[in-house]
């Protein structure tokens, strides 16, 4: 039963305004309106505008997500279109997730199978290893970014290959992998449409799962019309699309190689298994006779049965939809086909050592966190400046580079959604409070704020100089938010009204009122 | 010392050391719906799929002929339909590229997510249910289990190279969250109920 | 039963009618409460900023402060959370320990613990939005989040529903945060200001006079929002509705 509390939105928005007034190309099954698949959401329209590009990197210095923040809130429409989009596809999980009345202890299970896996993590990759083996997988192991590259390198020159088309792979992204194969000589085509258009604007995917969300059809129309020749004029999702998919055919029927990622792995068979929405990762690893795929060590689930867990929840979470368009397991090469695994740790089990961060390595990439999040939502993922964005980024973008990404878990207001949808339960909210902790203690954060909160600290802790301090309200409106938010009035006034001084604090009415008792 | 010996004792130098015992896994299977199939077409429809209800004629191939009737390319790899491109002659998946229809069997069905699964033993060459423009997928109503628990004690997935459950046809919704079929893969996926012929 | 009256440092300054809505409520069930006059601050601002260190003399006084009560109650879902939840810059005596596990929230601490069933001097004939904040919603666990698939419930609205004349408006997001979040709401100040607007509106849309809270921080932050763009909403925290403010 559904009480007054839960019955909210319905149809509500909070931008009335996005919504298209018809749906003309909405698809249909026995009256219902469709709405499967990689982010599809309710009919919204936006204004043309130009697009906000992501944080400025400036070597290893503190990335500034804030700034890069408030150039995305300064693009109406790519924030109400962006925020929109994402807060349906959050929507659509809730609504999935009451179709399945053991959705808590799905999360349950998947939580305690990974951490059983990544506490006998040796044990269960040796296995995979093994069985892959025996069913004619070759395996390789890479330490870092630079050992991947130069594997999957050697693997295509072995081959004397020159053109590759993958499906998406944050690994790969977290590897540079673009970079250095253009470096080679070789040339890689995206073959997800999102990440298509990302690779064609040369631009970072901005969410893991929806990697164009934040650019406008006008934007891909752009983008479209300067790579691959389409009119500019038309910005027509499904005339894009088609164009897209007409350009690309060729090139993935040309490629020498084939590459994908990997979602899950099976230790007891050596499966590995692949979830796209467009079949591209099926046409990567099943047109070209070579087949190559990346995968983070993490990715490991002890047994078949396990693996039911994570594909129910997968795809609920990240795009409510049942299940992604295409489910594939790959045991082996195809008959005159040859298939490569390559096992990448680059950071991971190190990871594993933290004692308060090693769970981040449950994460399933499904971007249920980066959708529920208030501040990802509005910010933009391009803001981060770093190949994870949104609540899972804030605490696995440090332990790549905590001087880098010192600022990153300060960008959330704590609220913990994050940590509710997440479909293996990884506490997100209470780690990234844990990362604050952590940056202080490396003497990441700025010394003008640590002498802020020293002070403040130490004024707190002293009951008379504090009265002192605050004495009358008026003065303490000019003191206290100093040490209450840390950074004072300016930055609180400068987007939104400062409370109103009352005539007396709560302690001088109590004097004054109830001075007798004590 | 090897990459792989390097990772692994990285990784066994940084164990949690915290007890995690395997959890026992349910099959959730305490309420099946009343019918299978009716399951199987609903989730099916749900994710962007056909359904071919059978005609009244009994004439159950029939709809299937009716899709294919003016194709080119029509890619076989069931007794029940004869194509126009034998399957055991391609060599090369590029052969392959200008099919219209590829009509294949599923293995089975999972009614909980309307998904077939389909295997190297049913496609003989897996390229055809992506390069294909339309997939039409022959199911023995009896072949339908009800949810993923059940789906993943199959043998095919400890004795096939390769097997995909395929939910619909090839979907993205990019740009702007508008729903497209045939992204890069089969622009639909329609299912015709038919038992097996032995 | 003694309870010690716990006003955190914001409310003190900047909403001193929510301390003494919450001393009134709590007498007006025959309680002896007490308001500690050394208390300061509970030590949130700085644990919130990742400076833990610096939370440990004032967490001291929270704790000198707050012994010997049977119940410490204050009207700030946040600062509770902090005290119950991460208040561990000190070291855990017994007495650190008790103290942090008799630290109440007002509204669990009416709705479990006095399991009030009745405010028969309040009335507020008036359409408000609830808010419930993070910190009670999803730490305190004052009612059940969106993101969860369990049975609903809400000790706010279970209280206020026997507020006569109450009438809720539901906006399109329930429990989306508003942007407060501590130091988020100056180190992210547009990102933070965009969701309180965001909010606001949300609220005024669905048709709400008065946003209710149990936590004044969010509200302070939504009141300056609302008033920097111009929306027409009122707040009021949940202590002064249940203690019978008439607007
Ligand atoms: S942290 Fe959890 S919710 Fe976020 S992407 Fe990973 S699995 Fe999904």
């Amino acid at each position: 039963m559904t009480s007054p509390a839960e019955q909210s939105s319905g149809s509500a928005v909070l931008h009335p305004e996005m919504v298209a007034a018809e749906d003309t190309h909405a698809i249909y099954r026995d009256g219902h309106r469709l709405d499967h698949a990689e982010g599809a959401s309710k009919p919204f329209r936006s204004q043309p505008e130009p697009q906000p590009r992501g944080a400025k990197v400036h070597g290893n210095r503190p990335i500034n997500q804030a700034e890069a923040a408030a150039r995305f809130i300064a693009a109406p429409e790519h924030e109400k279109m962006h925020d929109e989009r994402l807060w349906d596809l959050r929507q659509k999980r809730d609504r999935e997730m009451h179709h399945i009345p053991e959705w808590e202890q799905l999360r349950s299970l998947a939580s305690a199978i990974k951490e059983h896996t990544l506490t006998h993590l040796d044990e269960y990759l040796d296995q995979f290893e093994a069985n892959a083996r025996a069913n004619g997988i070759h395996v390789h192991w890479a330490r870092d970014a630079a050992e991947h590259n130069r594997i999957v390198h050697g693997i295509l020159s072995d081959h004397g290959a020159k053109s590759l088309i993958k499906s998406k792979s944050m690994l790969t992204e977290e590897c540079g992998f673009r970079h250095y194969m253009a470096s080679v000589g070789i040339e890689v085509t995206e073959t997800d449409l999102g990440e298509r258009i990302q690779q064609l604007d040369k631009e970072d995917p901005s969410h893991i799962v929806v990697p164009a969300v934040h650019k406008l059809r006008t934007d891909v129309a752009k983008v479209f019309a300067d790579t691959i020749g389409t009119d500019p004029d038309n910005n027509d999702v499904h005339y894009l699309a088609e164009a897209q998919r007409e350009a690309t055919r060729p090139l993935i029927l040309a490629a020498d190689a084939g590459m994908t990622g990997g979602n899950f792995v099976v230790a007891e068979t050596g499966t590995f298994v692949v979830c796209t929405n467009e079949g591209n990762a099926d046409l990567s690893a099943n047109v070209p006779k070579l087949h190559i795929a990346s995968i983070g060590i993490e990715k490991i689930i002890p047994r078949l049965e396990h693996l039911a867990v994570f594909v129910r929840l997968l795809s609920r979470s990240a795009l409510g939809s049942p299940m992604t368009q295409y489910t594939s397991h790959f045991r082996g090469p195809r008959a005159g086909g040859e298939m490569h695994v390559v096992l990448v740790d680059n950071g991971r089990s190190e990871r594993l050592g933290l004692e308060e961060f090693w769970t981040s390595l449950k994460c399933i990439r499904c971007g249920a966190c980066m959708n529920t999040c208030p501040a990802y939502r509005r910010s933009g993922g391009l803001s981060y400046g770093a190949t994870y964005s949104g609540p899972i980024g804030l605490i696995i973008d440090p332990t790549f580079n905590a001087r880098k990404y010192s600022n990153l878990p300060f960008a959330s207001s704590l609220n913990g959604s994050c940590s509710n949808v997440c479909p293996v339960r990884i506490n997100i909210h209470e780690q990234i409070y844990a990362w604050r902790r952590e940056l202080v203690k490396r003497h990441d954060v700025p010394l003008v704020k640590k002498a802020a909160m020293k002070a403040a600290g130490e004024l707190l802790s002293r009951p008379v100089a504090y009265r002192a301090a605050i004495a009358a309200a008026d003065v303490a409106l000019a003191h206290l938010p100093r040490f209450v938010i840390y950074n004072g009035l300016n930055a609180w006034g400068k987007h939104r009204e400062v409370p109103h001084p009352p005539k007396h604090t709560f302690h001088s009415w109590y004097q004054a009122n109830r001075g007798g008792k004590q | 010392m090897t990459s792989r010996d390097d990772i692994l004792a990285s990784i066994r130098a940084n164990l949690p050391r915290v007890d995690r015992p395997l959890p026992h896994v349910p099959l959730f299977d305490e309420s099946p719906p009343p019918s299978l199939l009716s399951a199987f077409k609903k989730s099916l429809e749900r994710m962007g799929g056909i359904f071919l209800d059978p005609p009244d004629t009994g004439d159950v191939l029939a709809p299937v002929r009716a899709k294919i009737a003016s194709a080119k390319v029509v890619c076989s790899t069931v007794p029940e339909i004869a194509g126009n491109r034998d399957i055991a002659r391609v060599d090369a998946t590029q052969d392959l590229a200008d099919v219209d229809f590829a009509i294949v069997r599923a293995t089975f069905a999972v009614a909980e997510t309307g998904s077939v699964l389909l295997s190297d033993t049913d496609l003989h060459v897996n390229a055809v249910a992506y390069l294909a423009q339309h997939l039409i997928v022959l199911l023995d109503p009896a072949d339908i289990v009800v949810n993923l628990h059940h789906a993943y004690r199959r043998p095919e997935f400890r004795d096939r190279h390769y097997a995909s459950f395929h939910t619909g046809p090839s979907a993205t919704a990019d740009i702007e969250g508008v729903l497209i079929h045939g992204a890069q893969g089969v622009r639909s996926l329609s299912v015709l109920p038919s038992p097996r012929t032995l | 039963m003694r309870i010690g009256l716990f006003v955190p440092c914001y409310i003190d300054a900047f909403f001193p009618q929510v301390g003494i809505a919450t001393l009134e409520l709590l007498e007006r069930f025959g309680h002896e409460v007490v308001y500690p006059r050394d208390q300061t601050c509970c030590g949130q601002p700085m644990a919130n900023s990742g400076f833990n260190a610096e939370c440990a003399a004032t967490e001291a006084l929270f704790v000198r402060n707050f012994s010997g009560f049977d119940y410490v109650v204050g009207p700030s879902g946040s600062c509770v959370h902090h005290v119950r939840d991460n208040f561990d810059a000190i070291e855990q005596s017994d007495e650190v320990k008790q103290v942090r596990a008799r630290t109440y929230e007002l509204v669990e601490f009416l709705h479990d613990i006095l399991k009030v069933d009745a405010f028969p001097w309040a009335r507020f004939p008036h359409r408000v939005g609830l808010h419930n904040s993070c910190g009670t919603l999803r730490r305190l666990k004052h009612a059940k989040p969106s993101e969860l698939n369990e049975p609903f419930f809400s000790k706010p609205m279970d209280l206020l529903s026997k507020v006569d004349g109450i009438e809720f408006v539901m906006p399109a997001r329930p429990d989306e945060c508003c942007g407060f979040g501590g130091t988020f709401s100056v180190f992210e100040e547009v990102v933070s200001t965009k969701m309180g607007y965001d909010k606001v509106s949300d609220h005024a849309r669905a048709g709400a006079e008065y946003i209710v809270s149990a936590d004044s921080s969010c509200l302070m932050h939504q009141q300056g929002c609302a008033e920097r763009i111009g929306v027409p909403l009122k707040f009021i925290h949940i202590a002064e509705i249940l203690n019978g403010a008439s607007a």
